[in-house]
């Protein structure tokens, strides 16, 4: 704030002070005349305009408000630039707030910190604090059951796209995974695409190769699936250095039906957990891996 | 009462409501006036860009649906509201808002930090069905954003509006805008420019990009 708006802003609120309490008193005043009168001199019917001079509590209270003012402006900020004796601000107050539930909780989580998430995760409280870390940061996708949705994996069946250790767990939260299932209408074709979606969803359900319908379509992608390998591995179990999820577990990001399957293959899919490394500190994200580590464990 | 002076001003309409005028004028000549001329309200925070012509149609659509209704974009700086959204909001970051949309009720989250906090599926998902991912969720689900492609018509004049009230797009900034609009951007949705604007929502204070 410049000087000349500081000054400005000062005479401002004097002069607003002072008009007030000129008014006040100005208003407050009675001639010798007046005061013996006691009316305004109107007379309507017979009935008299009385004109008081204003109640002395009403005053008195005016006047207290003036002396508020004088003693707010002068411990906190109003007058310009003028910082006002105790220095407050809403930064500083929220500062204060910030640090003063650090000191409270940063003891907590170093503590956490040197817990294997192994053996965190049995700790109720941590269950707790995790829950809230949870509901906060990921229910939006994976849901406040943690069961997902469709395109947002659970973390409750088991199956982990990108490992289920406590490390794979913390790296996805902390740097974020970025999945990239090509789309493969080209090179598949048509009829091609059925023929590797029923493939794909024999690999959890061998009976279908014995169903009369699908069986020759099963038989003809099964060379395809070369194709595939490279990231859902050669026996179609998943790959998680590469987030291929394992085709073999009856789990499915984007559906297991087969219109879902064809559609996967089809259009290709791009699975985006974002990086929570600016949003939540190491020994956070270490609570709420230890969090989701224990969900899986629960539903073993 | 005292004198004369007095029954003047109450009798005089005219002059009763000048004075009346001058009394009520101090708060907003102290309070409003100055920040006219404050560097913290006019300079705009380090990295902030103007709009692509995608965001400020994607904004419109936002305008539009009424989104400020039930979302903020103010976060306030109280610790509860930074440990959920991040950085308190500054007036920096609003210069080139017009109008501003801080909203006063939040039904929904505040949004003044989505950007890069969730991935463009998820943004799209999300308003095509908002039950689909968060069964709790109250919001309206906006499925004919999908079906809808951006009018671009009134494009280039909005550019130039917000270049006539203080948004620094030069004359190429404003032709650039206009030609990536008829290269890559002709068939885009309703949904697209959401997105697209949803997701620089604060990453100027965050420094996250979309994931």
């Amino acid at each position: 704030m410049s000087n000349f708006w500081s000054g400005y802003i000062i005479v401002l609120v004097l002069l607003n002070l002072l008009g007030c309490a000129v008014l006040l008193f100005w208003n407050s005043r009675m001639s010798a005349e007046e005061a013996k009168r006691r009316t305004t001199g109107h007379v309507f019917d017979g009935i008299e305009e009385l004109n008081e001079p204003l109640p002395r509590w009403w005053l008195w209270l005016f006047v207290g408000t003036l002396i508020f003012s004088a003693a707010y402006l002068a411990l906190y900020p109003g007058m310009g630039k003028y910082a006002g004796l105790l220095g407050w601000t809403s930064q500083g107050q929220w500062e204060e707030e910030v640090a003063f539930v650090e000191r409270q909780t940063a003891p907590l989580f170093a503590e956490y910190a040197k817990v294997p998430v192994e053996e965190l995760y049995q700790y109720p409280e941590v269950r707790e604090v995790g829950a809230r870390l949870y509901m906060q940061n990921c229910a939006m996708c994976h849901g406040s059951d943690a069961r997902g949705a469709r395109g947002y994996p659970s973390l409750m069946d088991g199956s982990w796209q990108w490992g289920g250790t406590p490390e794979a767990i913390k790296h996805t939260i902390t740097k974020g995974r970025d999945a990239n299932m090509p789309a493969l209408a080209a090179a598949l074709g048509e009829e091609g695409t059925t023929d590797m979606a029923w493939y794909v969803a024999s690999l959890s359900k061998p009976e279908l190769a014995e169903r009369e319908d699908v069986a020759e379509r099963i038989e003809r992608a099964a060379p395809l699936f070369a194709m595939c390998t490279a990231c859902h591995g050669a026996d179609g179990t998943g790959n998680t250095t590469f987030g291929g999820p394992d085709l073999t577990d009856g789990k499915w990001v984007y559906g297991g039906r087969i219109a879902d399957i064809e559609q996967t293959l089809r259009q290709g899919r791009m699975g985006k957990m974002p990086a929570h490394e600016s949003i939540l500190s190491a020994e956070r994200i270490h609570v709420l891996t230890a969090y989701i580590y224990g969900l899986r464990s629960d539903d073993e | 009462m005292a004198g004369s002076a007095h029954e003047k001003v109450e009798k005089n309409v005219g002059l009763l409501i000048a004075l009346v005028l001058v009394a009520v004028s101090f708060g907003g000549l102290a309070e409003i006036v100055p920040l006219l001329w404050d560097d913290d309200t006019t300079q705009p925070v380090k990295g902030l860009k103007p709009y692509t012509a995608l965001e400020l149609e994607g904004r419109d659509v936002y305008i539009r649906e009424g989104c400020h209704v039930c979302h903020t974009q103010m976060v306030r700086p109280l610790r509860a509201e930074t440990e959920r959204y991040g950085p308190y909001s500054v007036a920096g970051e609003d210069v080139w808002e017009f109008p501003f949309l801080w909203g006063s009720k939040r039904t929904g989250p505040d949004l003044a930090r989505v950007g890069g906090r969730y991935s463009d599926e998820w943004h799209r998902d999300h308003l095509y069905a908002p039950r689909d991912l968060v069964p709790e969720s109250n919001m309206p689900a906006y499925p004919w954003l999908r079906y809808r492609t951006v009018n671009w018509r009134h494009t280039e004049r909005k550019l130039n509006a917000m270049r006539m009230l203080g948004v620094p797009y030069s004359e190429e900034d404003i032709q650039a805008q206009l030609q990536r609009v008829a290269e890559d951007w002709a068939e885009k949705t309703e949904e697209d420019a959401l997105v697209a604007y949803l997701q620089q929502l604060g990453t100027v204070m965050t420094g996250r990009s979309a994931p």
